[in-house]
């Protein structure tokens, strides 16, 4: 899909292929004691994309995402944030910049209704009284903005949602604060069928609007439904950075299973010192780097 | 959606339509377990009815009075349970650690001449440090709350023996402190007062109404509103009414008649408790530690000085607990604060409507608890029972109210209304 979709809101000129991506990772390593989880990882996320991470149970998705969202620091490597290098050590420092993390748990608060958790932690006051009618319009026109019409009072308890209205809570709560970059983990594992397509289609919407979008999912239907560009880890490392476009379906899941692409198109060549990617076209790394 | 298609006021056919939709509303809330304060109300009336018929003396302004004052250390008491209660938590030793702030406060007026002012401050001091020191294993050690106040129930219990030295009871005489549970605001004080409160309660109703409506929000028909202020302009004004009544059996040597003045400390703590919990970021991150500590932390609260600063409220209102009890009893004794004060309190909290499994509950609920709990208490002594009685049932109330409090939760999961 190209960015000139996804032009609207003043984020038109970050979208452009010339200007630098919103979020880029370079050489990310983590290691957990002697476990060595994320080795040399490269991402490039762009304004009004949405970019799905792909890989097997352990390849290092959600460390990655805890990398990008602050919870886990990476040990080396570089964090560029449109353009400029940054020091993102916790989830205060990564909110601070516009990158915003939907956790597969949710994290809602049950007994707090959809305004109280949209703005938990961060809540208006007026000389120290909760400006609680601010914050419902608020609420209310984030979640118009982003045409969710499955919520009928945003004054409602978070227990009393659906698994798909909760996700769409949880999605609206990130893009509140005038994020950037949202990164959505699993948003559509525990699911239905048309609960799926809504988030799918609110996760369009999202980099529609000129957000950056990382979709984190196991379901290739999903990815291709919606993915501008598709990056695969595996086993670590980070083995392709592909158009949607330029992939077949097989060829994603040889990808996240064996780490290789071997009957796939080229597009850029390799690059191993790490710095694939910075040129912003897909790029294709061997999985077998030493 | 806009923001005018959230409210459910629906259409317009007749000026009753928004009142009988909110009505509709409040039925399905109830249907769904959020049964709010219509258990403990219920059981109040039902109880005071009960009590009124077979002895008719429950029924006078002096017994009236009475209920107040009785019941007024348990539910300061429990107010403060309320906080610990909101996070999931308990305080087994809220009862003696208002015995031991108020054996603090008695030693310093009696032994030192120290102004009641300073020792009540000394109190409210120790207190902190109490609910500091509880807060702190709790929350930094991760030892289970009950665990550490159980520990801290029992050693309360011997420092308030060390305080009082083993027997001897410090009576207190200090005009001030006694006159807390035992002298009443003159009758036009009283009116005023009531005045004063439910003309708050209606300013900060309607503002909030129209402010609301002012920015195209939903709010709750004017009717509703109207009827919540002339309800409790009734209550107060009955209940005023019967307690500037002349209370003394010869009016001629001592007239006793007036609101007694734990009544307005309460109210204050009350409207004070409710500000925190409802309007303010600090409740609301109480209430999002209770309900999910790890969602609260992820959204940048500090779960552990909350947890601390929780049982700070709640070792802190002991103390006001303690200082009122030490008022109404005119001394401190190695009891004060004991036997079934903290069951009381804790009771008192469930019954009104706190949940036990955290994230639930209003300061409110103490004060309609207390007085379900005082009206037992008084009642069943009215009609001649023994302790052992009295304790039986207060506990069996108490087991009921967390039945229903169990049942609700258990209804309110099924129907997703929790």
């Amino acid at each position: 899909m190209s960015p000139a979709t996804s032009i609207s809101e003043g984020y038109s000129a970050s979208a452009s292929p010339d200007a630098p991506p919103v979020l880029e990772l370079r050489g990310i390593n983590k290691s957990f004691g002697p476990v060595h989880v994320l080795r040399d990882v490269d991402l490039t996320v762009r304004a009004g994309e949405v970019t799905a991470l792909v890989g097997d149970n352990g390849a290092g998705k959600s460390t990655l995402v805890k990398c990008i969202g602050g919870i886990h620091p990476a040990d080396s490597g570089s964090y560029l944030f449109e353009g400029q290098p940054v020091k993102v050590d916790s989830p205060r420092a990564a909110a601070e910049l516009g990158v915003e993390i939907v956790y597969q748990d949710l994290a809602l608060c049950d007994n707090l209704d959809i305004v109280q958790n949209m703005f938990l932690g961060r809540e208006t006051t007026k000389r120290f009284v909760l400006d609680e009618v601010t914050m419902e319009q608020l609420a209310a026109d984030t979640l118009a903005s982003l045409s969710v019409r499955t919520v009928t009072s945003v004054r409602q308890r978070v227990a009393s949602l659906s698994g798909g209205q909760r996700q769409t809570v949880a999605i609206a709560k990130a893009v509140l604060w005038n994020s950037k970059v949202v990164v959505l983990d699993e948003p559509t594992a525990a699911l239905g069928v048309a609960q799926t397509a809504q988030v799918l289609e609110l996760v369009r919407r999202l980099a529609d609007k000129g957000l950056a979008v990382v979709l984190i999912s196991h379901n290739m239907n999903d990815v291709f439904a919606v993915a501008d560009r598709i990056a695969v880890l595996y086993l670590g490392r980070m083995t392709a950075q592909v158009s949607t476009s330029d992939v077949t379906h097989s060829q994603v899941v040889e990808l996240i299973t064996t780490g290789r692409g071997a009957a796939t198109r080229r597009e850029a060549p390799d690059e191993p010192n790490g710095t694939a990617g910075a040129d912003g076209t897909s790029e294709w790394k061997n999985g077998e780097r030493p | 959606m806009t923001t005018g298609a959230l409210s459910g006021t629906g259409a317009r056919d007749s000026a009753w339509t928004p009142v009988v939709d909110h009505f509709r509303d409040y039925v399905a809330r109830l249907r769904g377990g959020d049964m709010g304060v219509l258990p403990a109300l219920l059981g109040l009336t039902a109880l005071c009815t009960a009590f009124s018929i077979m002895r008719p003396r429950f029924l006078t302004s002096g017994n009236f009075a009475n209920l107040f004052t009785q019941g007024a250390a348990v539910t300061i008491i429990a107010m403060g349970l309320i906080f610990v209660l909101v996070l999931g938590e308990i305080d087994l030793s809220a009862g003696f650690a208002s015995g031991v702030c108020a054996a603090v406060a008695a030693v310093l007026m009696d032994s030192h001449g120290v102004p009641w002012y300073l020792a009540v401050a000394a109190a409210l001091a120790t207190g902190v440090v109490i609910g500091l020191g509880i807060g702190f294993l709790v929350a930094k050690l991760g030892i289970p709350s009950f665990v550490v106040t159980l520990g801290a129930f029992l050693a309360f219990q011997g420092v308030l023996l060390k305080i009082v030295q083993d027997g001897k009871n410090i009576s207190v005489h200090d005009s001030t402190i006694l006159a807390i549970a035992g002298k009443n605001v003159t009758p036009w004080l009283g009116w005023l007062m009531a005045a004063a409160a439910v003309g708050c309660y209606a300013a900060v109703q309607f503002t909030r109404a129209i402010s609301r409506a002012k920015r195209g929000l939903a709010t709750p028909p004017t009717a509703v509103t109207a009827l919540r202020v002339g309800a409790l302009a009734v209550l107060v004004g009955a209940g005023v009414y019967a307690l500037n009544l002349e209370r003394s059996r010869n009016a001629a040597v001592a007239s006793l008649k007036g609101v007694p003045i734990v009544v307005p400390v309460i109210v204050v703590l009350l409207a004070l408790g409710t500000f925190v919990l409802r309007r303010t970021a600090y409740g609301l991150s109480l209430y999002a530690v209770g309900g999910n500590r790890e969602a609260a932390r992820r959204a940048g609260i500090n779960v552990d000085r909350v947890r601390i600063s929780a049982f700070v409220i709640c070792s802190t209102l002991a103390a006001v607990g303690g200082i009122v009890a030490a008022s109404r009893a005119n001394s401190v004794d190695p009891n004060t604060g004991g036997s079934n004060v903290l069951l009381y309190a804790v009771g008192a909290a469930v019954i009104g409507g706190t949940s036990l499994f955290g994230g639930k509950g209003r300061v409110l609920d103490a004060v309609l608890g207390g007085a379900v709990v005082a009206v037992i208490d008084n009642g069943m002594g009215l009609m001649g029972y023994s302790a052992g009685v009295k304790y039986i049932v207060t506990g069996s109330v108490l087991l009921l109210a967390a039945g229903v409090d169990a049942l609700s939760r258990k209804r309110a999961e099924a129907s997703g209304l929790r």
